[in-house]
């Protein structure tokens, strides 16, 4: 069994003002001209590559830290390296107000717990906080305080999850279903 | 008492569907380009032994970024495709080939109510012709290869209804930026969508690409146009068969209505740091302008050159502007020549027609902007950095043009008589 609680340090990814920051698009996270790259070690220099206020981010994230993110992110194109980038770095989980679509199924299938939160913004978390997420009931907790609920993760999400990534499900018996 | 999207996937997976369930669907048609391409076979050779391809004849890769390969990156990672295709015995559209969903079109490997993924995020285009498309990263495009099924969250679906007469300059993308600036960025997040009123059913098939090309803009999974006979016959010629449209049932429950008015539309811009961003062209005009690109999945048609052409001919770009024309299949490109277009091109002047293609979308073709660089584009995003430093206003191919030939952003009435 995968650990259906994790703990790690926050990165509230704010705009230059200090607010939450929306619509990061594929291109802001790992810019079109690495797209050549397929080996993912060398993946995790160009995250947030093309993010304004983020581009020194690979050298501050550390194995563990835990993403939180605004609404749409990951908007754009189907790349999965730009989710790949971030487990480059050890990124343990990604929570966010809402996601691109096709983001968020890339999430989901490199086996990276993601969590839709609406309103997380609002909670008074900053950079640098130290939660815990439930992956099964969405509570999100701060210094032992169940300080936001978000969304727990779907079934299928938690199956791929459990099993390791997309590829790992498909020899499950619900993935050969 | 279905809506399009839930009536193609209970014919691609085990009967009636409902929004919100996760399904098992099957997909008649599974791509990859040369970007994404190599990660898929790397996948394929990481996670399997042999065996790769559920089925090799409804598997093919699409070459549409770097075109022909424009760095040696590309080159090795086309050259990984060509190798696996040989191996596996599915099909590729190569280098000379044009944008791959395109060429689905084109080649009638899809139909209304087919079922399609690859490594492109436009490729809810095929919702233009009533077919669900939708693009995927490629351990999912690994995964459709080896298994020809993908899981799949059947999305809620909105109604969107376009209603009122226009006329030129305003095109099929300006109906479009009309549509994007009512829903903006998420507008249509996590869902799919079914245009319906006479504004669309106006709409000829290259008008319906435009309109469908812009659904990942507004955060939607796929948006259909339903079929008129234009289109089904377009599709009967291309597969050589009878088609049938699928389309919704009457009492198809969708989770919002929306009604857009286009009456009297002016054309209309996309201005950066989004595509949603619109503003009319009126209220910038005059802006001056470097460069202007005609082009992409969104304006790469034959109806978008000749409305192009249509502005230039007996014109002249304005000195020190650069247009640069990118058609978006070779089928479209050969047209362009035998039809004389590139003749009003070439005299226009100052003109770059190149080979079919994506465009400047991934740094593989024309559509680059460099510091300070403000281009016109009818690409489909202008994301802060996405295609270079400079700052990118999307607009129709007639805006574009007759921009060009004055210099700064302009309206087609000031150049067209």
């Amino acid at each position: 069994m995968k650990p259906m609680i994790l703990r790690g340090r926050i990165w509230l990814i704010t705009d230059e003002n200090g607010n939450r920051f929306d619509d990061i698009d594929t291109d802001m996270i790992f810019h079109n001209k690495w797209l050549y790259i397929t080996d993912i070690s060398e993946m995790g220099k160009y995250a947030f590559g093309n993010t304004s206020g983020w581009e020194d981010f690979p050298e501050k994230a550390k194995e563990g830290d835990i993403l939180v993110v605004g609404r749409n992110f990951g908007a754009g194109s189907s790349r999965q390296q730009a989710v790949d980038c971030f487990r480059a770095l050890g990124i343990r989980a990604i929570i966010g107000e809402s996601f691109g679509a096709i983001y968020k199924r890339n999430v989901i299938n490199s086996g990276m717990p993601l969590i839709e939160a609406p309103g997380i913004f609002e909670s008074g978390l900053k950079s640098g906080d130290v939660i815990e997420v439930n992956l099964e009931t969405g509570e999100i907790k701060g210094n032992g305080q169940v300080i936001f609920r978000a969304k727990p993760m779907s079934k299928v999400q938690m199956d791929i999850y459990q099993a390791g990534d997309l590829f790992e499900y498909g020899r499950t018996a619900e993935g050969k279903r | 008492m279905s809506t399009i999207v839930e009536r193609i996937f209970a014919e691609h997976s085990k009967g009636r569907v409902e929004p919100g369930e996760i399904i098992w669907l099957d997909l008649d048609v599974r791509t990859a380009r040369d970007f994404g391409g190599p990660n898929v076979v790397k996948h394929l050779k990481e996670h399997y032994e042999g065996d790769y391809l559920e089925n090799p004849e409804k598997t093919y890769f699409t070459f549409d970024l770097s075109v022909p390969a424009k760095t040696i990156k590309y080159a090795i990672n086309q050259q990984i495709c060509r190798r696996f295709a040989k191996e596996t015995g599915m099909k590729v559209f190569d280098v000379d080939a044009g944008i791959g969903t395109h060429v689905l079109l084109e080649k009638g490997i899809v139909r209304p109510g087919s079922t399609a993924v690859g490594t492109d995020s436009h490729y809810n285009i095929l919702g233009a012709i009533g077919a669900f498309g939708q693009g995927m990263g490629d351990k999912d495009i690994a995964f459709a290869f080896k298994t020809g099924r993908t899981w799949f969250e059947v999305p809620e679906t909105m109604k969107i209804n376009v209603e009122g007469d226009y006329k030129w300059p305003a095109t099929a993308r300006d109906l479009t930026f009309a549509v994007m600036g009512e829903l903006g960025s998420s507008g249509m997040l996590g869902k799919a969508a079914e245009y319906y009123g006479d504004a669309i059913d106006r709409l000829s098939l290259d008008g319906r690409v435009t309109l469908a090309s812009q659904t990942t803009e507004m955060g939607g999974i796929i948006a259909f146009i339903p079929p008129n006979k234009e289109v089904l016959s377009f599709v009967e010629e291309r597969t050589g068969e009878p088609v049938k449209g699928v389309y919704a049932d009457k009492d198809a429950q969708y989770s919002e209505e929306i009604d857009i008015d286009v009456n009297g539309l002016e054309p209309l811009m996309g201005t950066p740091p989004k595509p949603t961003n619109v503003k009319p062209v009126s209220e910038l005009e005059g802006m001056e302008i470097d460069s202007v690109f005609i082009g992409s999945c969104t304006n790469g048609r034959y109806e978008d050159m000749l409305a192009a052409a249509k502005v230039l001919k007996g014109n002249r770009v304005k000195e020190g502007v650069n247009l640069r024309i990118t058609p978006a299949t070779k089928e479209v490109w050969l047209r362009v020549i035998k039809e004389g277009l590139v003749d009003t091109f070439i005299d226009a002047g100052a003109v770059v027609l190149t080979n079919p293609g994506c465009g400047g979308c991934a740094e593989g073709m024309p559509g680059l902007v460099g510091e300070n660089e403000v281009e016109l584009s009818t690409t489909n995003r202008n994301y802060p950095g996405k295609q270079g430093p400079g700052k990118i206003y999307l607009v129709s191919p007639a805006v574009g043009a007759a921009s060009a030939i004055k210099g700064y952003l302009t309206t087609p009435e000031e150049v067209v008589k």
